[in-house]
Formats: structure tokens, sequence, C-alpha cells
């Protein structure tokens, strides 16, 4: 399968003119485009250093750009926009502003781990890919994503009881997202589980949803995990100098408050 | 220990994980039923914890990394047992993928270190247990011929599509014992299952999307992609022959069958292909009852299409 890359010719970047004479050669209308150019000065320098400072990310200096990933990926052949090879380049380049255009369908990425299978460098990258989401999240360029949303729902129930009770992690994950739990779909689901079921193993499931089971002795594996999560949530905000930016606008405000 | 791997998987600790105690559970059941028909020995382990799926990763890789290696840790010092079996894809990567952290990153293997200290368990060293899938155990314990010679009845040109999904072969640098020659596990072609199945009886149709991925770490949060990828694979299993797509994994199967629901619901696309967790094939194939295998648990309700083919 050929790489689908996209072009990099943006549509508001093609130009037509209606009268236009170069050379003694009339070039007016479409049948030849001309494309605006434009000087890219916006570089931010740090954006690798940043990226690779993110768990996952750590190993985007390798990448020489072949394209395996983006060519084995499975987004990419739902969605051709979806372009690993293309966000690893822009990282590496620094072109933020770039990058920032697609934004919104980063965090798309679902771990199949092809990209990481054929890559020849050993770039990971599906991790790169999760760095990239962290990053658009922690810099507040998007909102947090509904998978991430989904990761952290899941994984504080872990972190608190040991282990996972579907039925109270779905309810969670509804609520916080602000969805209907009384989708089509899973109603549906519903319907044609119940049909079949013996009661003794409703009620048993019911049980496990209300009890919700968790590990014996788990105690203390949930306070260093709280600790540990804590720990490196702060070193990711140092890392993208986020904390500094927290701490210029306190002391900002209360100078404004003091004067 | 025995260096016959037949003998050694004989008696394994046994790690169900989350989904098999949920949606997963007629995978469980057939699991352990599979287990007492064969004489094979699954001793559950004591209080396990999650292995950290497919989310705690995101949130943080070392916390994935620590969930997995309690697990291997209560494995070799609360049981004193050298192999562990995961039936669920996602139970399975992650103790080989901590197994293969601890033994090639330091930071990792520090930062385990530092919480098991904390939280007071054992810490664990690599190379002390073996993590293994169901289907490794089978292969390894029965093996085809044993099976053959097992098998009643059995399942009798049952068109089935093996799929695989991502992690049970993805990506390659933590399974070091596959493609290591003819008898090992292929990540580019996964045949395992298609092996015991064949024993079985089941004529294993030509499927292109084995280890094509279902979308399952997003099937709730990004649900549309999900139900395009299930669709994928559903059509290419129909469009090979299949009756029936046998898993090995509790979040492809629970999956595809939420997707194969969502399709018909919100794209007006029907499929037909019926959804079975090979242990459940496995045990119709050995004379294991529908109800003991859990048939009636799935979503995807088969016990026509079985009955019909004489499977049950």
């Amino acid at each position: 399968m050929p790489i689908h890359e996209q072009s990099l010719i943006r549509p508001e970047d093609l130009r037509t003119h209606d009268q236009l004479v170069v050379d003694g050669v009339d070039v007016s209308g479409h049948w030849s485009t001309f494309i605006h150019s434009r000087v890219v000065s916006d570089y931010n320098e740090e954006l690798q250093e940043q990226i690779a400072s993110l768990p996952g990310g750590e190993h985007i200096h390798r990448c020489w750009q072949c394209g395996s990933c983006t060519n084995a990926c499975t987004v990419n052949a739902i969605n051709p926009d979806f372009n690993p090879r293309f966000w690893i380049y822009l990282v590496r380049m620094g072109l933020e502003s770039e990058l920032l255009r697609d934004k919104e369908i980063i965090w798309q990425c679902v771990s199949c781990n092809k990209c990481t299978y054929v890559c020849p460098r050993d770039v990971f990258p599906e991790g790169v890919m999760k760095a990239l989401s962290h990053w658009l999240e922690l810099k507040g360029h998007t909102r947090k994503s509904p998978a991430m949303v989904f990761d952290e729902v899941f994984t504080e129930q872990v972190i608190q009881r040991g282990r996972i009770e579907e039925g109270r992690l779905i309810r969670r994950f509804f609520a916080r997202t602000g969805q209907a739990l009384g989708q089509d779909w899973l109603v549906e689901m519903a319907r044609r589980l119940l049909r079949h079921l013996p009661l003794g193993l409703l009620t048993r499931m019911g049980l496990a949803s209300l009890r919700a089971p968790r590990t014996r002795g788990w105690s203390g594996a949930r306070d260093a995990l709280n600790e540990y999560v804590q720990e490196q949530s702060a070193a990711h905000r140092r890392a993208l100098g986020l904390s500094e930016l927290i701490e210029t606008a306190r002391q900002d405000a209360s100078g404004a408050s003091g004067g | 220990m025995p260096e016959n791997k037949a003998d050694r998987y004989r008696r394994v600790a046994y790690y169900p994980g989350c989904a098999l105690e949920g949606t997963g559970h007629a995978y469980n059941r057939s699991t352990r039923q599979l287990g007492k028909a064969l004489g094979l020995d699954l001793v559950e382990v004591p209080d396990w914890n999650c292995c950290g799926a497919m989310e705690a990763k995101n949130v943080d890789p070392k916390v994935q990394t620590y969930l997995s290696a309690r697990v291997l840790s209560l494995t070799a010092n609360r049981m004193g047992m050298d192999v562990v079996m995961a039936p669920c894809n996602g139970c399975y990567h992650n103790l080989k993928k901590a197994e293969h952290d601890l033994a090639n990153d330091p930071g990792s293997a520090e930062v385990v270190a530092r919480l098991a200290r904390k939280a007071g368990d054992p810490a664990y060293q690599p190379g002390e247990v073996e993590t293994v899938h169901a289907l490794e155990w089978l292969k390894a314990a029965i093996g085809e011929e044993e099976l053959r010679r097992r098998v009643r009845g059995g399942l009798k040109g049952l068109k089935v599509a093996n799929y695989y999904g991502c992690m049970y072969t993805r990506p390659r640098h933590i399974f070091p014992e596959k493609d290591s020659g003819p008898a090992s596990e292929s990540t580019a072609k996964p045949h395992f299952m298609d092996d015991l199945l064949a024993a079985a009886g089941a004529e294993n149709v030509e499927f292109a999307l084995k280890t094509a991925c279902c979308g399952g770490a997003h099937t709730l949060s990004d649900s549309d992609v999900s139900t395009h990828l299930v669709l994928n694979i559903l059509q290419a299993a129909e469009a090979a022959g299949a009756e029936v797509i046998a898993t090995e994994c509790p979040t492809c199967h629970s999956g595809l069958e939420l997707h194969q629901v969502r399709a018909e619901k919100r794209l007006g696309v029907r499929t037909g292909v019926k959804i079975i967790y090979f242990t459940q094939l496995l045990g119709l194939a050995l004379g294991l009852s529908p109800r003991k295998v859990g048939l009636h648990e799935n979503v995807s309700d088969a016990r026509e299409l079985l009955a019909a083919r004489g499977v049950t």
C-alpha cells in the first residue's frame, strides 16, 4: 500500500489571477496555479525537547522520516490527515503552528502498535502520539480528549481499589464527558445480553457493580501510586515551563492587588 | 524446573484479570472448564490487581509497569510458581512488557523497586516468571495431536476466521520467543489458534485481518472510529466465507460484539458472522455443554448456528 501523504499546498495558499502576464505570457485564470509564498519565522526551538520530556516521546530524535509508521497506521487508513511521520517531522523542525492545525485529531491514535512494530529506528511512534496529546492538553491548546478522560477515570479506579469494575467505569466515564448512558446501541447491547443470562449471573454482576471489587492489602500500593503520579505530573509541568508561568501569573496577580 | 514445556504448563498460576470477571466472564468460565476437562491445573493468583490495561500507561507508563510487576511478584513470591497464564491479550501484553522493561530499562526498574518498597510488596526480579497466553498454554500443554485424540464430534467443517488483535503480537520486542523458528508463534501471521481449532475439526478460512485493530482502546471514547474498524473486520471475515470469528481476547471480543450492534443501529449495516471465544469452541469440541462454556453469555447468539452444524 502506498503511503497516503497529504499535500503541503493548502487551498488557502493557492492563487489565481483574472489578468496576469509574466514575461509576455498570459497566465490568467485557472489553467496554471500559483502558490502564495510565505516565510516561516515562528519556530519553537524547544518543541522537540518538550515532547521528549513527556512519557513516550523520549526517542523522537531517532526518526529519519522513512514513513513506515504512516504506511502501517490504522487511523491513517480511515483519515489521511492522521499522519504520524508528518507530525514527527513538524516537531523536529519546531513548526508548532503547523502542528496545531491537526490538534483535534492527534488523540485519536488507537495504540495498535503497528507503527512501533515496523519502525526501523525504534522511535516508538505510538508513544510519541501520546506525548503529543499530553503536550497539547498541558499547553492548553486542546481540551482534555474523551480518550484521556477515559484513561484518567480508569487509572483513578485502579489506583483507588486495585481492580476495575466495568459497570462503574462506564457510568463514571459517561458522567464526566456529559453523555447520556441511554445510547441506543448500548441499550440494544444490554437487551441482547439480558435475553439469555441466567438469574444467578445477573445477580452476581449486579452485586459486583454495587460493591465494586477491590484487591486485598492494596492500601500501601494505593498511597505509593498516588504519590508517584502527583510527582510525575509536577515534573511534566516543570519540563514544559508551565510551573514558572503559573508562578509568574500568581506574582503578577498579588503585585496588582498589593498595588 | 522441568525442561519440558508440556510438563511445566500442566500446573500454572492463573491471572484472569478484571475483564474476565465482567464482560469477559464467558472466556473465564470456558478457560477454567477447558483446563478441568484436559486435566490441567489453574491456580488463581491471590489478591491480584489490574495490570493497567490500555489506560494506565497514558497517565504514566511506569504505573502500568508497577501494576504488572506486582502480579509477577505475587506469582513468584507468594505462590512460588514460575509460569503465569493470562487469557486476556491486554494482561498478557502488559506482563510481557513489564518483564522486558524491568530487564532492559534501568529507569523502569528503579521506579518499580521504589514503588514496591513503599507499598510493602516483595520486589520482582525479571526472569523469575514466564508469562504465557492461553493459546501458548494449550498449544504446549496439550498440543494438536492430543487434542485430535480427545475431540468428540468436533467442529466438523465449521468455517472459522481466527482473530488475534493487536496485543498478542505487537510490538515484537516484548515477545522474544516469537518468530524464533518453525514451532514458534509468528508475529506477522499468528497461527496458534488456527492450529488448535483445526485440530478440533474447524475449517479455518484465509483471513487477512487476523491482527487488524478493533479500536478497543477507544471503544467508548471514539466510537465512530471503532465501529468503522470492527465493521472492516466483520465484513472481511464474511467475505472470506467465515460463519464464526474465533477470539482470544475479552476486549476484542466485546468490541466486536458491541460494534456489530452499533453498526446495525447507527449505520444500518447488518453482519451475521458470530463471535465466539476459541476456548468456547474447543470446549464444545471436547463435548462440554454449551452452558458449561458460557455460550448463553455471548451477545452474539451462535446457538442456532452451532446446533445446525451439529457442534452442540
